[in-house]
């Protein structure tokens, strides 16, 4: 591993890492996502075509993910501005953190069945 | 002896309750501003950016959960989106307005990420040049077609 690629480590340097990564897959999807959109201006044919390869089970999973990278970058920057800005937010972002991730945890559980649900039905019938 | 003469060198300083909650001693600030130091010395580019960053995501996080919330998991999900939908949505203002907002602020935030991003791992000047010029093209092209497309869109298009 070249010298240099490891900063402190723990929460404050992989929070870091995870708001790059996501925020970087989010803008790409965003243009995509603005480009399919613009069919509308093509014909009510061709944005039903494109859309319909959202409803698919396979890219309903990476709509899950484009969930899971949103919510988190959502909430950790949240925790960003808390420690910019709140006085004692250095002194907790550790606590923040596992805030964030906990509060993550339970709303991509919730997030299963309204996102997934209606690939599961139609992988698995009714 | 020789560990007694290692601890004795490094001193008190040294000596002092480090962990990695406080992992180094206080080191002042290498440009510091003093009486000496130009009014202006470079422009508040970068500051207005990093406040545009914090307000941006602050009004983001509402609309952009607010937009999910909508598309992804009520009334059915993805699967009742279509080109009817999006002409129930864009016939009032206050979508249209919403999405504008969303697709503006969204776009320089990401931009204005990825152009950190350049910055941080394009060692090349050139490389930088290249990558940047090719993010604001896209960006201004992105921007401009989005705007188009809810200020023009025609329900009865068809």
């Amino acid at each position: 591993m070249p010298a240099g690629t490891l900063y402190r480590g723990r929460e404050g340097m992989w929070s870091w890492v995870a708001h790059r990564v996501t925020g970087v897959l989010i803008f790409f999807f965003l243009f995509v996502h603005v480009l399919d959109t613009a069919l509308v201006r093509v014909s009510p044919e061709a944005y039903d075509e494109v859309v319909a390869t959202y409803k698919t089970p396979i890219v309903a999973l990476l709509e899950y993910g484009l969930v899971a990278a949103i919510l988190f970058h959502a909430l950790n920057g949240l925790r960003v501005i808390a420690v910019d800005f709140w006085s004692k937010g250095p002194r907790y972002q550790k606590q923040m953190l596992w805030t964030v991730v906990g509060i993550w945890v339970v709303l991509m559980a919730g997030s299963l069945y309204p996102v997934l649900g209606h690939a599961a039905r139609e992988l698995f019938g009714s | 002896m020789s560990s007694d003469t290692t601890s004795a060198t490094i001193g008190p300083v040294e000596g002092a309750q480090y962990d990695a909650d406080n992992p180094a001693p206080y080191i002042e600030a290498p440009r510091k501003r003093t009486g000496k130091t130009p009014r202006a010395t470079r422009g508040n580019f970068e500051m207005a950016a990093w406040l545009f960053m914090r307000l941006s995501g602050v009004v983001l996080v509402v609309l952009v959960l607010g937009h999910l919330l909508i598309q992804l998991f009520l009334d059915g999900g993805v699967s009742k989106i279509g080109f009817a939908f999006v002409a129930g949505r864009w016939a009032s203002p206050f979508w249209q307005v919403w999405d504008l907002l969303m697709l503006w602020l969204a776009m320089l935030h990401g931009a204005n990420g990825l152009r950190t991003v350049i910055n941080d791992y394009a060692e090349r000047a050139n490389t930088r040049l290249w990558l940047k010029g090719l993010l604001y093209t896209a960006t201004v092209f992105t921007i401009l077609l989005g705007t188009l497309v809810i200020f023009t869109f025609d329900p009865n298009i068809r």
